[in-house]
């Protein structure tokens, strides 16, 4: 078969050229016809048992990933093992050895150990799509932010978009960088220098400290979200100075050259990294992010269930 | 290296034979009531897109369009891997009471049919769904039977029937040609 196909696993954006990232993003943009039918399901992953396997609590996530693949008509069955006392290696090499022997298809995995999705897919047949691992990569959540920005702007070749906030913490701002550095944006990032990586200037992005000049420079904003422990362990002053100095405010916005799309990953904190104003405004693009997550989350499990080359090989052979 | 095109159908007569296929498909409902026209992606589109513009001349009457992606209803996932772009279904919500002319470009194994018919039942339940194709190759692998037929030919194993079309192709026409994985 001529063109990109993806391998095994979708650990990360990463290890993704352009034109697999575009094969994705191709692929989820038919599919999202599928959850306007009345019947909103079609039969391609029919028998096919996916677990998903969530070691860290996630909402959003976790139901968007069931959503796809029952509107795919895969059998699903969900494991949630946070609270698990026992030690995190020893875990998954158990859970991964008792996985197998059900014969399962596939795993969606989210655990808080970076990769943590990169040691399963390396010890079992199985593929393995990673939804979250600890401050590595969420590859999925990065592909529906790029599928939502590209709905918007077209090619992301020469666009400019920046992450705001604790970029240091964020695997959907890792993901969000590969993806969109990939694709030919040019990215930059804005927040406290103690919530930047400390190597930033070597990550080959524009860095604003100051979020007016974010908003001035930006077609959109892809605005983190600040999480509150961080509070705790001193990185940030205060949530109240946070939102002062760093939120995405409708009187920031205002003073803007240009409209700019206001995309967040969820959950929010309102009145914190992004005012309500804002959130629920004319520019914001956060319920369609969910929406494409979906699609974009069929994609993956349709392109993965596919990409057998031994059983294309096999077949051809017949 | 392979063989030369036979050609099937040259441009003129592939419109000559779409315009009888639309006519027929008019004689065979009394009329162009509750009709729609499905084409399957890609040719089917457009190969429905103009068989329903030679009805709306000739009746004076608007003729309804979808367009129909079967690869998530296909039964080789498994075997063959995906197919790297999945085209675009868009039908009126319910098809409840329609009649529904699927329309294709090459009838074979029966299998894309097989597929449509069971994606088009998602959409409701026409009262009617018969099959228009361009081009019967023969060889098929299910009991699956065209109600209107552009032209028929029996192509073996070893050939591939192809409909080339301008939108898509730059000329009209059908051609038979050697498959390319032959060795």
């Amino acid at each position: 078969m001529s063109g990109p196909v993806l391998g095994k696993d979708l650990l990360g954006l990463e290890e993704l050229s352009a034109d697999q990232i575009r094969l994705i993003l191709d692929t989820a943009q038919p599919l999202k016809e599928i959850s306007e039918r009345t019947i909103k399901k079609v039969p391609a992953l029919r028998g096919m048992t996916i677990v998903n396997l969530f070691f860290e609590a996630s909402t959003r996530t976790r139901i968007s990933f069931e959503f796809a693949e029952k509107r795919l008509s895969a059998d699903t069955v969900n494991v949630a093992a946070a609270g698990s006392s026992i030690s995190k290696g020893e875990t998954l090499v158990d859970t991964a050895r008792n996985l197998e022997a059900m014969r399962i298809d596939m795993v969606v995995i989210r655990h808080g150990a970076s990769g943590a999705a990169r040691f399963l897919a390396d010890r079992i047949k199985s593929n393995v799509i990673n939804a979250g691992d600890g401050t590595h990569e969420h590859p999925t959540q990065g592909l529906l932010d790029l599928l939502t920005l590209r709905d918007r702007l077209g090619d992301l070749a020469g666009r400019r978009v920046c992450l705001v906030g604790d970029v240091l913490h964020s695997r959907v701002a890792r993901s969000n960088l590969w993806g969109l550095k990939k694709l030919g944006a040019d990215v930059a990032v804005c927040g406290p220098r103690s919530l930047l990586p400390n190597a930033v200037d070597e990550l080959g992005v524009r860095v604003f400290d100051r979020i007016e000049a974010a908003i001035e420079w930006a077609e959109a904003l892809n605005v983190l979200r600040l999480q509150l422990e961080r509070m705790q362990a001193g990185y940030i002053p205060s949530l109240r100075e946070y939102n002062r100095v760093f939120g995405v405010t409708r009187e920031r916005l205002e003073r803007a050259p240009r409209d700019i799309i206001i995309m967040h990953p969820g959950p929010m904190n309102r009145g914190v990294e992004i005012d309500s104003d804002v959130a629920d405004g004319p520019h914001s693009v956060i319920l369609e992010q969910v929406t494409n997550g979906v699609a974009v989350r069929m994609a993956v499990l349709y392109l993965l269930a596919g990409g057998r080359p031994e059983l294309a090989e096999a077949a051809k052979g017949a | 290296m392979p063989g030369k095109p036979t050609v099937v159908l040259d441009a003129r007569s592939m419109a000559r034979t779409l315009r009888r296929m639309a006519d027929e498909v008019v004689e065979l409902f009394s009329g162009t009531d509750d009709l729609i026209l499905v084409g399957i992606q890609r040719r089917g589109v457009q190969l429905a897109e103009r068989m329903a513009g030679y009805i709306e001349e000739r009746e004076g009457v608007a003729v309804t369009r979808g367009a129909l992606d079967i690869t998530l209803y296909r039964d080789d996932l498994q075997t063959i891997g995906p197919r790297p772009v999945v085209g675009k279904t868009d039908l009126p919500l319910s098809l409840d009471g329609r009649i529904v002319v699927i329309v294709d470009d090459v009838l074979y194994t029966g299998r894309t049919v097989r597929a449509a018919m069971d994606e088009l039942a998602d959409f409701g339940r026409p009262s009617r769904i018969a099959l228009a194709v361009l081009v019967d190759r023969g060889g098929r692998e299910l009991p699956i039977h065209a109600d209107i037929v552009g032209k028929k030919v029996q192509a073996a194993a070893h050939l591939r029937v192809d409909v080339l079309i301008g939108d898509v192709d730059g000329e009209d026409a059908v051609v038979i040609v050697p498959r390319e994985d032959q060795g």
